[in-house]
């Protein structure tokens, strides 16, 4: 127990989740106090993590709980994009009628599962963290109740996501049968040679994690769910839970089953592949906003485990800068989608941004950024996501996977260049709202200057990435 | 640490872009026009200062920089030889008349034209420039922004096809060309170019390599059979982005495969000087007849460019002294006279509307002075001793003849064949009589248009009937790159005996 400080933000997390809940309960009309304090805990948390910044290789509770520099950073991404999150989606919840204390509550519920996650170095624990996490998204998901779409998804997404919940708990029982144990290091050592009940287990847990970020084959749900969820739960679900489940797919790899890797090497490279093309091709035709980055981010997540799939330090520590980019440009492209307001209700559709750049050059220019980024167009930040991806996987000299991959991503630029011409090309239509809360600003601006400039000086981001070795 | 020239040269149109930005934009507003054209000309004398100051007797980089920028991968290098200089002065030279053009021409959203423009000058002299490859391909690359929003806001009536189709096919080529650089940083341990040029590329990578650069070049030469986005590109995008495109994006490819294909992968250049010349006698050839068919005036310029970037394709891949300046030169005067004619189209559209050669003709009786540099510029085109054309034609077939006697012929006919159209082209639009009615009142330049064309032309005829500076510039350069070139020939095939 002498490293109890190394769980404090966790702990801080719940205890103020708990005492936030009782405050909302007895205090009338608390919500708005509720979501401040709210973002004030994370803001608090994140200063506690960046305290711990420098511990590495700690371990808490018998070795079931991991602390090291992985954890520390994706921690620190978690709380990062958390934050930007509240702060830009505060009046959409209000013009929407869901600002209610149950919605920052769940969020850092849910944000507390993925701490959970992150660290965890056991199958239990971490079945526990992804339960709370994903528990906490089925009501997100249908938070907006009257809304017959936001239902529908909260439902789809419950259902497909208890199947693969089930999968991955079966997945563990395999493991742990075959091992005889459940935390990561005594499978790493009790495995001698591989058992073909393993290798299922192996499949099973694969099977979901791939579920929770939404890679294909698994991704059917991420379209409709991104359009049914309200526009902030879209821009959590687009962002945080991958941060989660992609350091969980590090660690399960990368700690018991390294020694296998001939076994799931392939698996991840076909759900590499195949999420690549395939969410650069279903994207073409889409005309929702949403829905588009629902495919953008199946596409995406594609390139984050082509670098996992390559069994290097190297590999993860591209997929971890990908992901930290990832993150800023799904950021400042929701940011602008909630700019898309007129008459208090909020457009989604492609054809709403018609001429935009007539109306509104600034936002035009942020929405500009962002989607050339996510084109991985250099010399913005997303080309130098991809170039530390392929820089990876052609190391080890998987051609094919970056051949293909960056052919998709030449598909995949289509429609990206699709939403420009809209935005810029065509003629001009009416005029949103232009009184923005200051938060939204914030996110938005943060996000986009970060992209346009992170060429400058690329080297600190790698610094600190460097420093996460597994291996 | 001298005073970094080389990047001021391409911060300077960067930081003038951003003023112009946070510039208040109206109607009246005359400040960003005189902050650009006093950024893009003072950008100019900055690099005829470099010219001046450039030590023309050693082949080696000068003016290097080298700097940190991706610890422990990649270096931040610039550094420019005899080779890239002039391509350096001809972009800061472009650029300036560029500016004068768009904002004598164009009507809405100036600002962001203006702002266009200026980056891509940055990305347009960071390319020729940049002594490493990733930093190559990220200036390389990072053209396609401007360039897909200068064609796609201000073009034509196709403009959103082109636009995409431009940007596609440029992306689709290039992309397999950072599959080669990623793939040489591991197996020569380096990007950096002189590095390269020191210790050489593995002969067994190099076709495969040398393919993947040949994608991304071929496509932005661009080289037959996937020339097929020039002529939409040109015939939809604004005249300043033509001239932009025809001068000085083409050229990246020109020179891209003198310092990186013939630079880097010699033995993969010399396997594959068949391929290249039969690509290039196609292009030549078959765009030469294509052009004597466009109903177009911009189209019918665009398939010339092709087949004059044909000639500079061939000239390159006879690894002569001859060839290879004759290419140098074809370049940059195809950059002067096809940027000149770009602007010519450019001046009657914008007086009539229409590009068609059937709309026009006797200019010459209401427009006699439009008429006489037309003719300067059209003969220019054709070659006629006197201009730079000629010089740069007659040092290529020079180079041709001495590898490839057939090869030599039949560039040959596309010299002929390149008098027929554009001869055609200007009897048809400046001589005649006045069929269309409209013609009578069209009035002749005015004074920027003057000042632009005439501009244009006195370089060309200059260098024309004095190539001597050029010479002076590349030959040393060139001349060690070739024997560079032949020397690793000789290591190779003595290897291999």
């Amino acid at each position: 127990m002498e490293n109890i400080n190394l769980i404090t933000s966790e702990i801080f997390i719940s205890l103020s989740l708990m005492s936030l809940l009782i405050l909302g309960v007895f205090k009338n009309n608390s919500s708005s106090i509720v979501y401040n304090l709210s973002i004030f805990t994370l803001f608090l948390s994140l200063l506690i993590n960046l305290n711990l910044f420098s511990y590495n290789n700690f371990y808490l509770f018998n070795g079931a709980y991991k602390v090291d520099h992985l954890s520390n950073f994706m921690k620190v991404l978690i709380i990062v994009s958390g934050i930007f999150v509240m702060l830009s989606s505060s009046k959409y919840l209000k013009i929407n009628k869901i600002f209610k204390i149950e919605y920052p509550i769940l969020l850092l519920s849910s944000i507390l599962g993925m701490f959970i996650m992150i660290s965890s170095n056991d199958l239990m624990v971490f079945y526990l963290g992804l339960e709370l996490q994903s528990l906490a998204l089925y009501v997100l998901a249908s938070f907006k109740r009257n809304d017959q779409l936001s239902s529908e998804s909260g439902l789809k997404y419950f259902v497909l996501s208890a199947l693969s919940s089930g999968l991955l708990l079966y997945g563990c029982s395999l493991i742990y049968g075959f091992s005889g144990s459940t935390n990561f290091d005594q499978i790493s050592n009790n495995i001698s040679e591989v058992q073909y009940g393993l290798r299922l287990g192996i499949v099973f847990i694969l099977v979901g994690l791939a579920f929770k970020i939404s890679a294909v084959p698994f991704h059917m749900w991420a379209p409709d769910v991104y359009q049914g969820s309200p526009t902030s739960v879209t821009i959590f679900f687009a962002i945080l839970p991958k941060i989660a489940a992609l350091s969980v797919f590090i660690r399960f790899l990368y700690v018991p089953f390294i020694n296998l890797i001939d076994q799931w090497q392939t698996i991840i490279i076909f759900v590499s592949i195949a999420s690549m093309v395939f969410g650069a091709v279903a994207a073409i035709g889409q005309k929702n906003l949403k829905r588009l980055m629902a495919y953008s981010s199946i596409s995406h997540m594609g390139f984050a485990l082509a670098g996992l799939a390559v069994g290097t330090n190297e590999g993860i520590q591209s997929s971890l800068i990908y992901i930290s980019i990832y993150l800023l440009m799904n950021l400042a492209f929701f940011s602008c989608l909630f700019m898309l307001k007129r008459n208090d209700i909020y457009h989604e559709d492609l054809s709403d941004l018609s001429g935009l750049s007539k109306n509104h050059p600034i936002l035009a220019l942020c929405l500009l950024i962002s989607l050339f980024s996510l084109a991985g167009i250099p010399p913005l930040a997303g080309f130098f996501a991809k170039f530390y991806i392929f820089l990876a996987v052609i190391k080890e000299e998987m051609y094919f996977l970056a051949i293909v991959g960056l052919l998709s991503t030449v598909v995949a630029a289509f429609y990206y260049l699709r939403v420009i011409k809209t935005i810029y090309f065509d003629s001009q239509t009416e005029k949103f709202d232009i009184n923005h809360d200051i938060g939204l600003k914030i996110s938005l601006l943060v996000s986009t200057l970060i992209i346009l400039i992170y060429f400058i000086y690329p080297s600190p981001l790698q610094a600190l990435i460097s420093k996460i070795v597994i291996l | 640490m001298n005073f970094p020239i080389l990047s001021s040269l391409i911060l300077l149109p960067l930081i003038g872009s951003v003023f112009i930005f946070f510039n208040k934009s109206s109607e009246k507003n005359r400040t960003i026009k005189y902050v650009s054209i006093f950024i893009t000309f003072s950008n100019f004398l900055l690099s005829l200062y470099l010219w001046y100051i450039f030590d023309k007797s050693i082949s080696d980089f000068q003016f290097i920089e080298d700097r940190k920028w991706i610890s422990g991968l990649i270096n931040y290098k610039v550094g420019i030889d005899g080779i890239s200089i002039l391509f350096v002065v001809l972009t800061a030279f472009i650029t300036p008349l560029c500016v004068i053009s768009v904002i004598s021409t164009i009507k809405y959203r100036l600002k962001d034209f203006l702002i266009a423009i200026l980056i891509m000058e940055s990305l347009m002299i960071g390319v020729f420039c940049s002594l490493d490859l990733v930093v190559f391909y990220l200036f390389f690359e990072g053209g396609l922004i401007p360039m897909f929003l200068i064609i796609g806001i201000w073009g034509g009536e196709r403009r959103v096809y082109s636009a995409f189709k431009f940007f596609l096919y440029t992306l689709l080529g290039s992309v397999l060309m950072l599959v080669a650089i990623i793939s040489i940083y591991w197996i020569a341990g380096t990007t950096d170019v002189q590095e390269l040029y020191k210790i050489g590329i593995d002969q067994k990578y190099q076709n495969l390599l040398w393919l993947a650069f040949f994608s991304s070049f071929a496509v932005k030469t661009p080289m037959w059979p996937v020339h097929t986005w020039l002529p939409d590109a040109h015939v939809e995008a604004p005249t300043a982005g033509s001239v932009l495109l025809a001068a000085i994006l083409l050229k990246m490819a020109g020179y891209g495969f003198i310092r990186f294909s013939i630079g880097l992968f010699p033995v993969a250049s010399e396997y594959f000087v068949p391929l290249v010349y039969v690509l290039s006698i196609i292009a030549i050839i078959y765009t030469s007849l294509v052009a004597l068919m466009q109903d177009d005036m911009k189209k019918l310029i665009a398939y010339s460019s092709v087949a004059h970037m044909g000639f500079v394709t061939l000239g390159i891949f006879t690894m002569t002294q001859q060839g290879i300046e004759g290419s140098i030169i074809q370049m940059i005067s195809h950059g002067l006279i096809s940027a000149a004619l770009f602007l010519c189209v450019g001046v009657i559209y914008d007086r009539r509307h229409s590009r068609q050669i059937k709309d026009y003709g006797g200019l010459v009786s209401v427009m006699p002075k439009y008429a006489i540099l037309f003719m300067i510029f059209t003969l220019g085109a054709v070659g006629l001793p006197g201009t730079t054309g000629f010089v740069g034609e007659f040092l290529i077939l020079l180079g041709a003849f001495k590898k490839s006697f057939i090869v030599a012929i039949f560039a040959s006919i596309g010299v002929i064949l390149s008098a027929a159209y554009m001869l055609w082209l200007y009897r048809r639009v400046v001589f005649g009589k006045i069929v269309n009615a409209d013609l009578k009142n069209i009035v002749d330049l005015n004074k920027s248009e003057k000042i632009i064309l005439w501009t244009l032309a006195i370089p060309s005829i200059f260098y024309g009937f004095y190539p001597e500076p050029i010479f002076n510039t590349i030959d040393v350069s060139i001349n060690s790159l070739i024997q560079t070139y032949n020397a690793n020939l000789d290591i190779y095939f003595a290897g291999k005996n």
